[in-house]
């Protein structure tokens, strides 16, 4: 293990649980722009999830036990990043979860302090040169925990605007709910999918051929309706196109034969 | 109002199922959002604005019994008569009893969310009276024999067609309008009758003044200055959370209040009354009468919901929440809809009846992004849920597939083994075609969307297998 320092701070990569199952090609761009960024990336195999789950349907007593874990795996890193808004947002939150007498509550706050989105990250705090080809129309979705919780909007938006060959078409409503909101899509499955056929309403009249966006779990809902109402948008989170990792099949793509 | 019929899911299925609400939900959703977005624009004060608002509304919630009795002194003093009313019941009684002294038979109402909360209409019809809603859209939603839907646009699930409808079976001998501006002068001519007979008066207070006595409403139609000024007595109805201390912190109020709920500058009508009409006064109402109802705010005082006594009911909150323009303001079954119904109603009607409300929320924060005076909706409503969790609410199946799965993720091989496993499964099912159209189990996820089949090994596995960094 290397000593850390400011040249190449150790970032400790979170694998989201989603991106973990789903997506490793997520994990495999946020770790080339982290080396881009000059960081050394790690990813502690020990890791499981953030607690998301149980914190958002108000099982705080569930939340804190894994608030506890990821703090112990996460607190030597200089830095622990992830490719998700809601995922970090949830890690910001933690030390709301410990009473402030409790020894957590400080260790819980020096994470939450040095958690960052993976796009926000490398615009508000290592600067990183993009070198990446896209050839397309792409539209953004700001996904809402990102967006509110830690005002991720204009970062992507500067970072794609380095990537050769693509054109942003903002769409309309960009900054609403696409209906996922975790559990809820399954818990009110009809509610979500009207949500999400707006979203594709907003998609299809921006004329993009592509859809980005900085959240799996958003990109997945939006990707699995797009691909259920046979439209032939392609779906990827925005580190993919920023690491150039736009080779193989998008989000919910077949895979080429 | 009593509470509606069925559950929150029969009724947001019921609602998404209707196509005219569809049209009005469509219609009214980005008129407020931008309307909003443009006034707001144009006062580049706004946000600091909010934060005046929220540490004046704290001020007073923090001796909120000083400021009610200081207010209740003065309007005393003005010749005015203030009644506190611990619940509904009791504030029905108040104003039964303030009727039957005037000896009513005709009693006009500006809009009132308390009045629906304490359900005064019915009781009042109950006694015999004539109760006429003097507001374009409770009175279209009253001959509609419907509750309102929203807190300001009450009839916002009609569409003009559904108006013109109602109208033409309401109104005999008048022919048929079609056009808004029609519309509007038919129901202002009904009215208008009903004003010069009106012996009762009842408004609400959107803001009550400590130091003048003075209890301000806010109007798009000015129904509620004739409510209050024809009638012989005029009655406020009020929650005991809308005190503010001075003039002075009215028009920050004002200010706010209108751009947040219609994009307006301002509201047409901003009506200030203190006390009944003074000897040489050429108008004004005989009695002045002030209920100030309780029905559980005080109790959200001393609790994790107090925030929740700043709101200043301009609807915002519900003009941004995407569950509310999908289902509208009935499927939340109470006089409150979207998110700051999402925490009253439970509060006042109780967690377990109204389980569903904070959990039909994606919390997207979009609701706490333009409260007024910064309200932390999604973290009340996320708390709302915590408060559900820890009275033993949470759905059985729910709550053992929470306790296992926040067992397993606390036992990272077994974690590392599941996910291994669930993700060449789902692999094996999709084959190459990169995603499944159904999955035994996932069925709320499948019937509306395909599922993106996992892209190979799990991230972590093929890390390791390529020896981690570089």
């Amino acid at each position: 293990m290397t000593h850390s320092n400011r040249a190449q701070p150790r970032v400790g990569l979170m694998a989201t649980c989603l991106m973990n199952v789903f997506r490793p090609n997520i994990g495999f761009s946020a770790a080339d722009l982290l080396r881009a960024a000059g960081c050394r990336v790690e990813v502690p195999s020990d890791q499981t999830c953030c607690g998301q789950p149980a914190y958002s349907a108000g099982d705080d007593d569930a939340a804190r036990a894994m608030a506890r874990q990821l703090i112990e795996q996460f607190e030597a890193f200089d830095y622990l990043v992830s490719p998700s808004g809601s995922c970090i947002g949830t890690v910001r939150k933690y030390p709301q979860l410990f009473a402030d007498d409790d020894p957590w509550q400080a260790r819980a706050e020096a994470l939450a302090a040095k958690a960052y989105e993976l796009l926000s990250f490398l615009v508000d705090v290592r600067r990183v040169a993009i070198d990446a080809r896209y050839q397309g129309k792409a539209t953004y979705h700001d996904s809402c925990s990102g967006l509110r919780q830690l005002g991720v909007k204009r970062q992507p938006r500067e970072l794609l605007s380095q990537v050769e060959g693509l054109e942003i078409a903002e769409m309309d409503d960009a900054e609403v709910c696409c209906g996922f909101g975790g559990s809820f899509c399954v818990k009110y499955p009809k509610i979500s999918e009207k949500m999400v056929d707006d979203k594709l309403k907003s998609i299809a009249a921006s004329g993009a051929d592509t859809l980005l966006g900085g959240d799996l779990g958003c990109l997945m809902n939006i990707a699995g309706r797009l691909r259920r109402a046979g439209a032939k948008v392609r779906v990827w989170h925005t580190a993919e196109v920023l690491a150039g990792r736009t080779d193989g099949a998008a989000i919910g793509e077949e895979e080429a034969r | 109002m009593k509470p509606l019929r069925g559950t929150f899911d029969s009724r947001s299925a019921k609602a998404l199922a209707d196509p005219s609400l569809q049209q009005a939900l469509r219609n009214f959703k980005p008129l407020f959002v931008a309307k909003r977005a443009a006034a707001v624009a144009e006062l580049p004060d706004f946000e600091r604005l909010r934060d005046t608002a929220a540490a004046i509304k704290d001020a007073v919630l923090s001796e909120l019994d000083v400021w009610l009795e200081r207010y209740a002194e003065k309007v005393e003093s003005l010749g005015g008569k203030v009644h506190f009313a611990r619940d509904a019941a009791e504030a029905r009684e108040i104003i039964r009893e303030i009727c039957r002294k005037a000896g009513a038979r005709t009693v006009c109402k500006g809009k009132s969310m308390v009045s629906e909360e304490i359900g005064l209409n019915e009781a009042l019809e109950e006694d015999g009276y004539r109760v006429v809603e003097t507001d374009l859209g409770e009175y279209i939603i009253q001959l509609a024999k419907e509750p309102p839907s929203h807190i300001i646009a009450p009839a916002i699930h009609k569409t003009r067609e559904q108006v013109a409808d109602l109208f033409e079976k309401n109104h005999p001998g008048r022919p048929r309008e079609e056009s808004v501006a029609g519309l509007v002068n038919e129901a202002r001519h009904a009215l208008r009758e009903r004003f010069f007979e009106s012996d009762v008066g009842i408004t609400g207070g959107n803001f009550l003044i400590a130091e003048t006595g003075t209890s301000v409403i806010v109007t798009n139609e000015g129904n509620g200055d004739l409510t209050q000024t024809l009638s012989r007595v005029h009655v406020v109805t009020s929650g005991i959370e809308r005190v503010l201390p001075t003039l002075d912190d009215l028009s920050v109020f004002l200010r706010l209040l209108a751009r947040s709920a219609t994009g307006q500058d301002t509201e047409c009508y901003t009506t200030l009354s203190s006390g009944p009409k003074r000897p040489g006064d050429p108008d004004g109402p005989e009695e002045y009468h002030v209920v100030l109802v309780d029905n559980g705010r005080s109790k959200m005082l001393s609790g994790r919901f107090r925030d929740m006594l700043r709101c200043i009911r301009c609807g915002a909150c519900m003009n941004h929440c995407p569950v509310y323009g999908a289902v509208g303001g009935h499927a939340y079954g109470w006089v409150y809809p979207g998110p700051m119904g999402s925490i009253l109603t439970p509060l006042f009607n109780g967690l377990a009846e109204n389980y569903d409300l904070p959990n039909a929320c994606t919390l997207n924060g979009r609701c706490q992004a333009v409260c007024p005076v910064r309200i932390p909706l999604t973290e009340l409503i996320r708390t709302m849920r915590n408060e559900q969790v820890k009275a033993g609410l949470m759905p059985a199946s729910q709550r053992r597939m929470m306790a296992a799965w926040g067992w397993v993720a606390r036992q990272p091989g077994l974690y590392r083994a599941l996910e291994r496993l669930g993700s060449r499964m789902l692999r094996l099912r999709a084959g190459r075609s990169g995603a499944l159209s159904s999955l035994p189990g996932a069925s709320a996820w499948t019937d509306a969307r395909d599922l993106p089949a996992p892209q190979g090994p799990t991230f972590i596995d093929q890390w390791n297998a390529r020896g981690g960094d570089q």
